[in-house]
């Protein structure tokens, strides 16, 4: 009988437990990860609560942006907060969509898995009062108020061809090596690239473009004939993270280092000890950092009714690298970050991603 | 008085109506109900928008494919067997359908042809475990990689979406107007959940189902035709979950190759909450559906209440485990009440070995 009691007592105690666990963990963790908006500025009359949901968490490169975005969303005085999926799969992003138009949030600051599996959870948010926008990554035009872009096609190409005009000193013979014959984005940027060339700099010549399939090996392949065929060449461009990563892989071991520019589009992480050893000076890419904050004050924006996503509308971000602080709203509600960001020796360990 | 119990041991298929009731009372089905009912009230008081009309409509949406598919695999266990092809078919179905729809061929007639395929590849899990020999679990990892293949080979990275509207509608419309509760697809799976109550619970091949995860070559013995039975259900897994991958295309208006990876998982975790015997024989449905609406209702409060996805997946975890614990002991419980009522002393060894004596 005693050991019967025992028994009850034990399940009884165990659903209990499980209860109380529960209870812990839902009202503890809001109340934990929200205590700073409401602790010190709960006089505001508009709340910014504010999420930022990512292709998936644990991706350094969100890591930084939507730290940038917490950082500038906490500078005036909103609420910030990050879910995501673990995997980079757009039935799961739909799942937390609605778990924010449930809980009403001010605005959803989404990087897309999914161009347009994400729309029709994204209208009901809409519907639901919740305000959204797209960075890093768009969807259907019509699914979202507004896509803040890293930079655009023009101002990508033309940036690579500013670097490495300045690298050569204006005059002399490149090449250019691209990902696969039929990549989208690269075209684009090497059409602007041609048109810059023929503008600008008549005293540069584009002697080829060669394909590395955004395969390691072959990037490394084609920046070894590069060399071999131009003895004259005086600099490469690489508009791609795995064609810049393996030329300069090449070159870094090569007898052309230091004699031989080369830029492109990078990440830093794979750029870092190429830019300390001197094979590369500089390279491109947007800034994640300035990505998420200039969401964040968007999103402040929207939920403050100043704009709609209209072109033509225009708003503030402060804390930028570039220190802009006016943005235009252009057209289909794309507002541009700006400039390609540049990675130099000087900076590149500010970045990880 | 002792003589009772033996009886209901010995004709555990067609207990008395007392002890059915018992069953009701103190079974692993009742452990699982009175679980969710706790995750759902704690949830109610304390997790804000948890009551509200929408959570419940995202909740069953979110787990609507589990749903369906746990009502196949309830049975398809209870053989003793398993399909983890699940998750795979719900992609194939949904790349079959994207593929067919893209190409000009009508949404109703792109569905049907999906279905054919999910019954085809079921019946080839099914065919390759009774007339080949070979045991579920190998051939299903077998046909989980077979499947997903060919649903990533058909569209490659591509998705195809742009569904018409009337057909989406059927997956994402509430069934009383903007802003009620229940989803209007969930009609389908009441029908479903209908028939495979009825088939599962009170007809013969019910019990045939029961008896071959038993005891397989008794159940031949007596005139059950095993391999037929096993192959029927292994093709109407693959069928169902052809059509939780058509459901998905609509709901979420996208066919993707990688659609519905890893779900197989999310759904032998739910039958197997819901107090079904992975070893075959025990178990049924009431549970697994209140097992599968437990592990949904849990991971929406947790969202919810802005837990991370990690924190969830050890949520879930953790529930998968207790509840495999917990049902034997309440089952103990039920089981040493029955003997108190009967002023039966109990044996000091019985708490440590519940298992040989547990009803269905």
């Amino acid at each position: 009988m005693n050991s019967l009691r025992r028994r009850a007592a034990a399940v009884t105690g165990m659903s209990m437990l499980l209860a109380v666990g529960l209870a812990a963990c839902s009202s503890g963790e809001p109340e934990g990860s929200e205590s700073p908006g409401p602790g010190d500025s709960g006089d505001e009359a508009v709340s910014y609560d504010i999420t930022f949901l990512p292709k998936n968490l644990g991706n350094p490169y969100f890591d930084a942006s939507d730290n940038a975005g917490k950082a500038a969303v906490e500078s005036f005085g909103g609420t910030y907060k990050e879910v995501g999926p673990t995997e980079a799969a757009p039935d799961a992003q739909v799942t937390f969509i609605n778990t924010l138009s449930q809980q009403g949030v001010g605005a959803i600051v989404l990087s897309a898995n999914d161009p347009a599996a994400l729309c029709d959870a994204l209208a009901q948010a809409k519907e639901a009062g919740v305000h959204v926008l797209t960075f890093d990554s768009d969807v259907n035009p019509e699914c979202r108020e507004m896509y803040v872009a890293a930079s655009n096609t023009e101002l990508i190409g033309q940036k690579q061809i500013d670097i490495i005009a300045e690298e050569i000193g204006g005059s002399g013979q490149i090449a250019i090596l691209s990902a696969s014959a039929n990549a989208t984005n690269q075209n684009a940027w090497i059409e602007v690239m041609k048109e810059y060339l023929a503008s600008d700099y008549p005293d540069i010549e584009l002697v080829e473009v060669v394909y590395g399939d955004d395969d390691d090996q072959t990037s490394y392949d084609k920046t070894e004939a590069l060399l071999s065929q131009y003895p004259d060449l005086k600099g490469i461009i690489a508009p791609t993270t795995v064609g810049i990563a393996a030329a300069a892989r090449y070159l870094s071991t090569s007898e052309f280092k230091g004699q031989v520019m080369l830029t492109g589009l990078g990440t830093p992480n794979d750029m870092r000890d190429f830019v300390k050893d001197g094979t590369v000076l500089e390279f491109a890419l947007w800034n994640p950092k300035d990505l998420g904050i200039l969401a964040a004050w968007a999103a402040k924006a929207l939920i403050d009714g100043d704009i709609t996503g209209a072109e033509g509308e225009t708003f503030t971000a402060e804390g930028l690298s570039s220190e802009v602080t006016e943005f235009t709203i252009g057209a289909d509600g794309i507002v541009v970050l700006g400039d390609p960001f540049v990675f130099t020796a000087d900076n590149i360990d500010d970045f990880d991603f | 008085m002792s003589s009772t119990l033996i009886d209901e041991r010995t004709a555990p298929t067609a207990p008395a109506t007392g002890t059915r009731w018992r069953r009701l009372l103190f079974g692993r089905d009742a452990a699982i109900i009175a679980l969710l009912a706790v995750v759902w009230l704690v949830a109610l008081f304390a997790v804000p928008h948890f009551n509200s009309p929408s959570t419940l409509y995202y909740l069953l949406e979110d787990i609507f494919p589990v749903l369906l598919i746990a009502l196949p695999m309830t049975m398809v266990v209870i053989t003793g067997e398993i399909d983890l092809s699940v998750g795979s078919m719900v992609g194939l179905g949904s790349v079959v359908v994207g593929a067919l729809v893209q190409g000009g061929m009508p949404f109703g007639t792109a569905a049907a042809v999906a279905l054919a395929v999910g019954a085809v590849g079921g019946a080839l899990n099914g065919y390759l475990v009774t007339k080949v020999g070979l045991p579920s679990l190998a051939v299903t990892i077998g046909t989980l990689a077979l499947f997903r293949g060919l649903a990533v080979s058909i569209l490659g990275n591509r998705s195809v979406t742009g569904f018409p509207q009337e057909w989406k509608d059927l997956a994402q419309s509430r069934m009383f107007g903007s802003g009620t509760a229940l989803p209007s697809i969930i009609w389908l799976f009441v029908i479903l959940a209908v028939v495979f109550v009825t088939l599962l619970h009170f007809t013969p091949t019910g019990r045939a189902t029961y008896a071959i995860g038993m005891n397989d070559e008794a159940a031949r013995f007596s005139g059950i035709n095993s391999d037929r039975l096993k192959l029927g259900l292994f093709a109407a897994t693959g069928a169902i979950s052809a059509l939780a991958g058509i459901w998905f295309v609509l709901y979420y208006n996208t066919a993707r190759g990688d659609n519905a990876t890893g779900l197989e998982l999310s759904v032998v975790a739910a039958v197997l909450v819901g107090g079904v015997s992975i070893f075959g024989g025990k178990g049924g449905l009431p549970g697994v559906i209140a097992g599968v609406l437990l592990i949904g209702a849990l991971r929406s409060a947790l969202r919810l209440a802005d837990v991370s996805s990690d924190a969830i997946n050890v949520a879930t975890g953790v529930l998968l485990v207790v509840t495999v614990i917990v049902p034997s002991l309440v089952l103990w419980l039920g089981r040493v009440r029955k003997a108190l009522i009967l002023g039966v002393r109990v044996r000091s060894g019985a708490p440590g070995a519940p298992h040989r004596e547990e009803e269905l």
